[in-house]
């Protein structure tokens, strides 16, 4: 059968082909319309003349493996694909706007605006690695935003699908991607850790903060090695004014080892959110690269480098949740705040990666005007905060793998559901209140809590025996 | 009816093929006499070919362009799990049914898993022969001494037209772009295993066809060989699809159903969707004690029965 035409006005599969909007080294983009489809599309088709790079080919194979695939708001929706036996093509939602490359003459850009869009890009990071796929060229021009400010990541020709065949794994003896990008243990060839894209962004905050790329631009593998052994300057020697908890979220980021990276990108995404409770470490201080002794340990020492047996990108996942748990620091709730702790405990045991977040909710009233300050003068807010790090001691979490949060609300189950939805914790434990009076009255939180979050809930009760009349009315 | 159907002169329809060099309005349609008990292929003696115009059989096109394939392997006379796979195959629209070879050899059934297999076949079902089916009618002196056992054993159970079915199962199949082989492509007879992406190298540059399914080696996989010859290899998930595109040319070995041995007990096979290419590995738990039972009360090997449990 004859090839068919890739030109304006021909038709394929039902879509019109209209302009050719980009000519890359890999492949071209058309914009195309169809008569079922009223969203803007756009047609990548691959280059596979002869003499052509073979990475095209098996790049757009991954691509067109991968994409139909995905869903949700941080990848652009596909609709449709066409084989190699024919036309190869991959027909895919238009994205509007331009990538983050087009920011690349003007930076730096401000602290703050680097951690809304570090958090972004976190955050759809975060709902990928969900769907099982590792993007492994995270860049500026991969990075896209939809008008309602999600990040939209684009080109999946290097990704790895944990469930799919991983066309590129045997196809190249030197690693396919971006170099200044690329993520140390990408050049041992380790191509399932997810951590591989957070190095990645640590690459593009440390850029888009300093201006400087932190390994340079070097393209020789002799040149890229240098990451397996050499850390970059730390943000501070090049700026001085560079946040603290930037730099340690920053070099975090860049560890050579994906172990001493931040676990999850949902973890990333929540120290984004948070800066102000972002644990401090010797890294955040920093101003020297680490000594030569080190490096040369590093160097030579290969077991730090050595390729890590396969690992599964769910079960990782899996292994470092977001744990909210919601607690009552009024009087009389001793008895539940106790059983919720030792739930809290035994989930965490099995859980090495797990954070928790405290939770506390200050309750307002519907009319009255609420004051910060209680009737002694004390600051309710703070009270709270240390209460909440008080029920938290006995855990002897490591501080890193802990936050506190207080919120304000009417609405104390809506408070939970909401700060549950953008953090995108993945469980929340809460304890209920046993046969009260209130419960009546205001409906249970943990009731409504369990029935509308998008994730597992797990409903504390004291046992029977050990909730005494006085407490039942108070917890909850 | 084309699938399974009989005609007024006793053939068999096996199914209706579409070749590119037929123009739009012509489809290939194979037949074969119903007295035939097994499939031997496009363009075999006993094979009639009629090519019947599109217009009138618009809705057995669509039938044709979206067969869904339920591909066994290794049965190895395994009651309770190829059953439980047949069951699960149908329940997800299976129409057409391949079975990779070793029917028989280890389990207790081999009367039921033959007389199945043959109906299957005289259904329209392919099947091609493995070493154990092989080894009924010519002993083999490569087996180790359970599988002889079993084997000594399956010759006394079986009758003569038992025997005569599995005798005469052809070595490879080949249906469209697709080929059916028990241990590999590159000398079927000679019975390799393929435990390795050089093994399926071997077997991939052996055969032209798209897709290649296999067996024998009781462990599922999934290799691929780009056009540059570039090797991937893959342990398939179950129950995730894979698009085998074409590009590239894949060799699909499958698990067993009768005896696993990747360390899951559940009875392993593979569904093919011709219109969309995509392979779908599939695990199906069984009541593995029965079948295990079964192989201690027939006085078999004990050994036979335990790796069941633990699928080694």
């Amino acid at each position: 059968m004859a090839r068919p035409a890739i030109a304006p006005g021909a038709e394929l599969d039902g879509f019109t082909i209209g302009e050719c909007v980009h000519h890359g080294g890999m492949a071209t983009l058309w914009t195309v319309t169809h008569p079922g489809i009223s969203m803007p599309l756009l047609m990548k088709v691959p280059r596979v003349a002869e003499g052509e790079d073979p990475a095209a080919i098996v790049s757009f194979e991954m691509e067109q493996m991968i994409l139909p695939r995905l869903s949700g708001a941080h990848v652009p929706g596909c609709f449709g694909t066409g084989d190699f036996d024919r036309q190869a093509y991959v027909v895919m939602e238009r994205i509007g706007g331009k990538t983050l490359y087009s920011r690349i003459d003007k930076l730096p850009i401000p602290y703050e605006e680097a951690r809304v869009l570090g958090g972004k890009v976190a955050t759809a990071l975060a709902d990928l690695h969900g769907q099982n796929v590792i993007h492994h060229d995270i860049k500026p021009s991969s990075i896209m935003f939809r008008p309602s400010g999600e990040c939209v990541l684009i080109d999946f020709g290097l990704s790895h699908h944990n469930q799919l065949p991983d066309l590129l794994q045997e196809e190249f003896r030197l690693p396919y991607g971006t170099a200044p990008y690329m993520a140390p243990e990408r050049l041992l060839g380790v191509r399932d850790d997810p951590r591989s894209d957070l190095f990645s962004l640590g690459v593009l905050l440390y850029f888009f903060t300093t201006g400087e790329r932190p390994f340079g631009e070097s393209e020789t593998l002799r040149g890229m090695r240098r990451r397996l052994w050499r850390d970059p300057y730390p943000p501070r020697k090049l700026k001085i004014d560079y946040p603290p908890w930037l730099q340690e979220i920053v070099l975090r980021c860049l560890e050579i080892e994906p172990v001493w990276r931040h676990p999850t990108a949902s973890q990333l995404a929540f120290e984004l959110a948070h800066p102000e409770q972002v644990k401090l470490t010797a890294r955040s201080e920093r101003l020297q690269r680490d000594p030569l002794s080190t490096v040369w340990r590093r160097r030579f020492n290969r077991g730090l480098t050595l390729p890590k047996p396969k690992s599964s990108v769910a079960a990782q996942l899996a292994s470092g949740p977001i744990v909210v748990v919601a607690i009552d620091t009024e009087e009389g709730a001793r008895t539940l705040n106790e059983c919720l702790r030792r739930t809290a405990a035994q989930l965490l045991s099995t859980l090495p990666s797990a954070r928790l977040a405290c939770l506390n909710v200050l309750k307002l009233g519907r009319i009255t005007i609420d004051r910060t300050l209680d009737e002694q003068g004390n600051n309710k807010h703070i009270d709270r905060m240390v209460a909440l790090r008080h029920w938290a001691r006995p855990l002897e979490l490591d501080e890193s793998r802990l936050t506190v949060h207080v919120l304000e609300a009417v609405d104390p189950a809506a408070a939970i559901l909401e700060f549950t939805r953008a953090n995108h914790v993945d469980h929340i434990v809460i304890g209920a209140r046993q046969n009260s009076m209130l419960r009546t009255l205001l409906g249970s939180v943990s009731a409504k809590v369990a029935t509308e979050a998008d994730c597992t809930v797990t409903v504390v009760r004291p046992p029977r025996s050990a909730a005494t009349p006085a407490e039942e009315d108070s917890t909850g | 009816m084309w699938h399974g159907g009989l005609d007024s002169d006793g053939w068999h329809c096996v199914a209706p093929y579409r070749k590119k060099s037929l123009s739009g309005n012509e489809i290939l349609v194979v037949w074969r006499p119903a007295g035939i008990r097994h499939d031997c292929g496009l363009g075999a003696a006993c094979c009639l070919i009629s090519i019947k115009a599109r217009a009138n059989t618009g809705a057995i096109m669509d039938w044709e362009e979206n067969v869904r394939l339920a591909l066994f392997a290794d049965i190895h006379a395994n009651r309770q799990a190829f059953s439980a796979c047949l069951d699960f195959a149908r329940a997800r629209g299976a129409e057409r049914i391949v079975c990779l070879g070793d029917i028989v050899g280890y389990g207790a059934d081999p009367e039921w898993a033959v007389d199945t297999v043959m109906d299957l076949v005289n259904d329209g079902a392919i099947a091609v022969i493995g070493n154990h089916d092989q080894a009924i009618g010519t002993p083999s002196e490569t087996m180790n001494a359970a599988a002889q056992i079993a084997i000594e054993w399956t010759r006394g159970r079986l009758s003569l037209a038992q025997r005569r079915f599995l005798a005469e199962l052809p070595l490879t199949l080949r249906e469209d772009d697709r080929l059916y082989v028990h241990s590999e492509a590159s000398q079927p007879s000679q019975w390799r295993y393929v435990r390795d992406t050089p093994h399926a190298a071997r077997s991939l540059e052996a055969t032209d066809a798209h897709v290649t399914f296999c067996g024998h080696i009781h462990r599922p996989a999934l290799y691929s060989m780009s056009s540059a010859a570039k090797m991937t290899s893959f342990i398939p998930t179950t129950d995730v699809p894979v698009q085998l595109l074409g590009g590239r040319r894949w060799l699909a070995v499958l698990g067993s159903v009768g005896q696993p041995r990747d360390g899951d007990p559940a009875a392993s096979f593979a569904m093919l969707d011709t219109a969309s290419r995509e392979i779908t590995y599939c695990r199906v738990p069984y009541d593995v004690e029965t079948a295990a039972d079964r192989i201690r009360a027939n006085g078999l090997p004990r050994w036979l029965a335990d790796r069941l449990l633990d699928g080694r």
